[in-house]
């Protein structure tokens, strides 16, 4: 019989894994300080936050070609084929999370003005959803722990909530005060890119589900499936 | 010569002398896959072979689905071959070998009393692991196992006939009179696919065809089991889980149980066997995992 090269594979397979965790944090990390750029206007922050967005581009094609070599040299099968395949989806959701708070930073580089005082409290409470969403799907990635991903992409529901509300305090004040339009309109956008993160997290926790159970759920209609926001 | 298994007395066995057999909706009985209705061309039930004492396979239920390619897989010793010589009789050349159950060909029991096993082999080919062509011409390798079936027809057509479905036909067609054994490895289990195709089986059964060939050899076996799928049922045992996944319509799984017979632990859709498999003995088995 064939006897697969399975050391070789499991340690293609973790390399994989540990890559993915870094550029995780590195998400994580990047998504933080885009909000922190725009708490206190920070532009040079925002400017590095944008600037590092080559980097994950950079990340993002490594682990991709990893998955290439480990399909083209080891032929994994079953639960290790479904491994590859998952990274490489999270691997692009993670990479596009990366454009986002880089979307959030280039908000900040336009906004102009002096520092808030403090951002609307409903923004902060969906950064901060977001962000420990996004915690959290790392790690189940990380454990394949497929039964807490759900719960996780349940998560989405709040953070969809919080945007909404977002959305409608935000019209309120600019209907009230007209001086508030465009920062009104510029934190809006904020709102748009955190709420596409939540939808990114969904997606992985997918992933992590058809990676560990081998069956396929979708928690998250994309947008455009009649979504009123 | 009727189409129905016939025993030397040219006695026409029908269905209703064997009534002792598993209850089944046929003729032509059916099975669902993908919600598509599929023929089923052989199907064993409660099949358990014996060498003397020693329980080899334990009751195995399987069905080989019409012009489908169904792989046997499994780990060394499990009862792959056996199983696959108990689908047309040929383990009762095993002297020792016992086999109990049932094995219907297109709803006919091959084990039932006054079915001629020699008819039963004809109509289910086997192609073994090393090619045996037999010490005679590339030709009267053909023409001579026709010829003992009874063949009446032309020979040279049927020759030419066979080693074109065998894909061999453009390398062979100048030297016919040469031994069978002046060919390649690959060519040769070519040959012994064409002398299996020559005396017009319905399936043909192949145990591991690919393991004494290269990779370009094997492909081209690997093709010819594809095109020959649109007219026979081809059952192939193989230790090459690439190849499984790469030829197969269905897989299944075999593995030594605590007493040491074989049994199938899983079937289904190849592509399902080695995405996401549902025994985890299978994962272990395809992922390399196992031993
Ligand atoms: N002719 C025989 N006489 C006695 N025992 C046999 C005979 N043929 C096979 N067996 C036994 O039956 C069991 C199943 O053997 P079989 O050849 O069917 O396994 P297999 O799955 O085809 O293995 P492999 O992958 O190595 O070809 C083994 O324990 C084997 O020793
Ligand atoms: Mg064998």
């Amino acid at each position: 019989m064939i006897l697969r090269a399975r050391a070789e594979l499991d340690r293609e397979l973790a390399a994989i894994r540990e890559r993915m965790l870094v550029l995780g944090e590195r998400v994580a990390t990047t998504i933080d300080d885009s909000l922190r750029a725009l708490r206190n206007m920070d532009k040079k922050l925002a400017e590095a936050v944008i600037a590092g967005d080559a980097e994950l581009n950079e990340m993002r094609f490594e682990i991709d070609e990893a998955c290439q070599s480990v399909i083209a040299t080891q032929q994994p099968a079953a639960g290790d084929l479904r491994a590859v395949v998952a990274a490489m989806h999270i691997v692009v959701e993670l990479e596009r999370m990366g454009d986002h708070a880089a979307g959030i930073a280039k908000t900040v580089q336009l906004m102009g003005g002096d520092r808030f005082e403090r951002l609307p409290e409903t923004l902060e409470r969906m950064a901060a959803r977001t962000q420990d969403m996004l915690g959290q799907v790392v790690e189940v990635y990380a454990k394949a722990d497929y039964e807490r991903a759900y719960n996780v992409a349940l998560l989405d529901d709040k953070i969809d909530d919080s945007y909404q509300s977002l959305t409608h305090e935000l019209l309120q004040d600019m209907l009230e005060d007209e001086k508030s339009t465009t920062r009104g309109l510029y934190l809006l956008f904020v709102g748009h890119n955190l709420e596409r993160i939540g939808d990114r997290v969904t997606n992985i926790a997918e992933r992590v589900i058809f990676m560990a159970s081998g069956k396929m759920r979708e928690l998250n209609p994309e947008p455009g499936d009649a979504r009123v926001s | 010569m009727d189409e129905r298994l016939v025993d030397s007395s040219d006695r026409v066995v029908s269905l209703t002398e064997t009534p002792d057999m598993v209850a089944h909706d046929q003729p032509g009985s059916r099975t669902e896959t993908n919600g598509a209705p599929q023929e089923r061309t052989l199907e064993t039930r409660d099949l358990r072979v014996y060498y003397g004492d020693f329980l080899a396979i334990r009751d195995v239920d399987l069905d080989f689905l019409s012009r489908k390619i169904t792989a046997i897989i499994g780990p060394s010793g499990c009862g792959k071959t056996t199983l696959l010589r108990s689908l047309n009789r040929m383990n009762e050349l095993v002297p020792i070998a016992r086999t109990e159950g049932h094995v219907m060909f297109q709803g006919q029991d091959i084990y039932a009393e006054h079915v001629d096993p020699v008819e039963v082999r004809r109509r289910i080919g086997m192609v073994f692991q090393k090619p045996n062509p037999f010490p005679k011409s590339i030709y009267e390798n053909i023409a001579w196992g026709a010829r003992i079936h009874g063949y009446k027809g032309e020979l040279d057509a049927l020759v030419e006939e066979s080693l074109k479905r065998a894909a061999l036909w453009e390398e062979v067609k100048d030297k016919l009179d040469q031994s069978g054994y002046s060919l390649s490895g690959g060519q040769q289990q070519r040959l012994c696919i064409a002398r299996a195709i020559a005396v017009r089986p319905e399936v043909i059964l192949m145990d591991e065809p690919c393991s004494a060939l290269d990779p370009v050899a094997t492909f081209r076996i690997e093709e010819l089991m594809r095109e020959l799928a649109s007219i026979y049922t081809i059952v192939i045992v193989t230790h090459n889980m690439q190849q499984a996944a790469r030829v197969s319509d269905f897989t299944a799984m075999m593995m030594l149980g605590e007493d040491k017979a074989g049994e199938m632990i899983e079937y289904d859709e190849t592509n399902t066997i080695f995405t996401r498999p549902a025994d985890p003995r299978t994962e272990d088995y395809v992922t390399g995992r196992f031993g």
